[in-house]
């Protein structure tokens, strides 16, 4: 019987194939948003945490001071020292690797050409941190660290900038402003970061020459920490708080006067509100599928006016009420599900399009898709009930003599 | 078989109201071809309605072979069109673009039969109403007399007990009229009792019992047979 009504339901929808098409573009229309916004704001969101992963999602940064709110840095704190790296580095077990790193802009002159970029102070132990490879030459040797010469490590944007396409950057002499250096390694290309920023727009150069050439102190106000694998950062995180909070003289219950902080409370917070952007989009789009379903709705009422005479000769030859509910109710399930196919597809398509013109990384979500074809059936009942109860509670007789 | 005692039935209230039949009084036994007569509004088409269940009496009993009709609910009187009941109206009553064989095919589906039998069962009533060779042919492909074949083979394919039959030749010529009696007084040859209502007297004639209604009343009966 239930094959049969959908049977049934196939012919009917075409007989009248144009409004059937038209009367499915509803729903057509209201999965496919929900299948692309959904899928669209989720790989917009994995895009994210793979980009905030590159960033180092197993690394801490040390900072001084405590930030209390947008642009409330708390004055006067006292910076860190390079003892204080050398201490984490002898006494934190569960660190990988650890680097300072002090930073500024400066410009960069190679011959007749020179370009802006950022200067950063560090040790070896940023390209650990940084989980960065060099492409060619070498990091820093432990005397030119130890003594801060004058040598440093281009990223590819500076050397794109400043090089011709067939010189190598090794072995030749940049000047930053007014001291020159030796270029004894070139970083792999890592591209813009998820805020759009150009990673391998940097100079770096070890932390002593930093602090005697550049910032003219031993002042640190970044220390770049990797935690182990399998170590939870949590674990790492209390165990630096407590050497800093000893080295700091920092008494029982007073506050600590710097901050630890990992990347994966920004990328919670940035999961959330993606996650929430989805869910709104997402809910934007299911009120188009309402429309959709009213749409149906209505055609099905259509149809069961266009059909009373139908209608009638099906109870004559003995279908039952129930008979005539189901058959209604298949019909604009059918209809609604097709709908749903459609819409699947095009939705799918469309995250295909977007993922690939905004360089996001491409999600399909299995389950919103199972769910949008469930609702978008679940609309066909709901919407069809109405048309379909209708025909079913029509007198026999009223239904024959219907011109 | 069927008997109705004193069954009247009345549109409207109080001063609006219009009594069609005033207490018919009838009784069919299995097997009787009976014709209803009567000029328009003598209530024979609501007679004929309330016989085939498709229309509930105002007053009055309705018993088939001792059942009361009246007493069965919308949904048993569903079954009872389906299992004991074919029907045939003057204007065919086909479904539009579906084919001959679908349209025989449709009752079989409320009887839950198979799609095999069911099509098996269908060629089978299509071919004793002479139309196996058009059995994929929509309505509108067919003549009346033809449309007409396809609504007997309809009505006869699940074997019912009554025949049903409303001005069956009314949208036919004489020559195709007289065709489709003919099938019709053969199903009743076979045991099949038909109950038809006709204006025209030499169709009627097929029956073996024509009763002339006037003013929803029986004015008399006739026995005769052809």
């Amino acid at each position: 019987m239930l094959f049969n009504a959908f049977l049934q339901a196939l012919r009917e929808i075409r007989r009248n194939l144009m409004r059937s098409l038209l009367t499915a573009t509803g729903i057509v229309i209201g999965i496919a948003s929900v299948i692309a916004m959904v899928n669209i704001g989720k790989g917009a969101s994995e895009s994210i945490t793979q980009s905030i992963s590159q960033l180092g999602s197993n690394t801490l940064y040390i900072i001084p001071g405590q930030e209390r709110g947008p642009g409330s840095q708390s004055v006067m704190v006292k910076a860190f020292k390079m003892k204080d790296v050398e201490v984490l580095k002898e006494s934190i077990t569960t660190l990988k690797a650890i680097s300072p790193s002090e930073s500024t802009t400066m410009t960069v002159l190679y011959k007749d050409k020179n370009h802006q970029c950022s200067i950063r102070g560090i040790d070896n132990g940023y390209f650990d941190v940084q989980n960065w490879a060099l492409k060619a030459g070498r990091n820093f040797e432990n005397s030119e660290l130890r003594t801060g010469q004058n040598v440093c490590v281009l990223g590819q944007t500076v050397i794109k900038e400043l090089f011709a396409s067939d010189e190598s950057p090794i072995g030749k002499k940049v000047r930053l402003e007014n001291f020159s250096c030796d270029v004894v390694g070139v970083l792999e290309a890592k591209g813009a970061n998820t805020f759009g920023m150009d990673q391998d727009d940097l100079v770096l150069v070890p932390i002593k020459m930093f602090q005697r050439r550049i910032s003219g102190n031993d002042n640190l106000h970044l220390i770049m920490a990797a935690v182990k694998e399998n170590i939870p950062l949590e674990e790492a995180k209390l165990q630096i708080q407590r050497l800093m909070r000893e080295r700091r003289h920092i008494k029982t219950g007073e506050e600590d006067n710097f901050s630890v902080r990992s990347m994966t409370a920004l990328l919670d917070t940035i999961t959330q509100i993606t996650s929430m952007l989805t869910v709104m989009l997402g809910a934007v789009a299911a009120i188009s599928l309402v429309v959709g379903g009213i749409g149906i709705m209505n055609i099905m009422l259509v149809s069961v006016t266009e059909r009373t005479r139908e209608i009638g000769i099906r109870m004559a030859v003995g279908a039952m009420a129930q008979d005539i509910l189901v058959q209604f109710l298949i019909e604009a399930v059918v209809l609604s599900g097709i709908g749903g196919i459609v819409g699947i597809i095009m939705g799918m398509a469309i995250t295909v399009g977007v993922s690939v013109a905004m360089d996001i990384t491409l999600v399909i979500d299995p389950s919103i898709t199972m769910i949008a074809l469930l609702f978008s059936m679940l609309i066909g009942i709901v919407f069809g009930i109405i048309p379909a109860r209708k025909a079913a509670n029509m007198n026999p007789i009223d239904a024959l003599r219907y011109e | 078989m069927i008997r109705l005692e004193k069954v009247t039935k009345f549109y409207g209230r109080g001063e609006g109201e219009t009594r069609v039949l005033k207490g018919i009084d009838l009784e069919i036994k299995s097997g009787e071809f009976v014709a209803i007569m009567g000029p328009s509004g003598s209530g024979k088409s609501t007679l004929l309605n309330i016989l085939g269940a498709l229309d509930v009496p105002s007053g009055g009993n309705y018993y088939f072979s001792d059942t009361d009709i009246r007493a069965l609910t919308k949904e048993q009187l569903a079954l009872f069109r389906r299992y004991i009941l074919g029907f045939v109206f003057q204007g065919f009553n086909l479904l539009k673009k579906t084919s001959a064989l679908e349209n025989v095919e449709m009752p079989l589906i409320y009887l839950g039969m198979k799609a095999k039998a069911r099509k098996q069962q269908a060629i089978e009533a299509l071919t004793s109403v002479g139309l196996e060779d058009r059995i994929a042919y929509e309505p509108g492909q067919l003549s009346g007399g033809q449309q007409q074949r396809v609504a007997i083979a309809r009505a006869m394919v699940t074997h019912p007990k009554v025949l049903i039959a409303d001005e069956p030749t009314g949208n036919l010529d004489t020559k195709r009229g007289h065709e489709i009696m003919q099938l019709i007084k053969n199903f009743n040859a076979e045991g099949i009792t038909v109950i038809m209502v006709t204006h025209e007297k030499d169709i009627a004639a097929y029956a073996s019992r024509t009763i002339y209604l006037r003013d929803g009343m029986i004015e008399k009966e006739s026995n005769h047979a052809v």
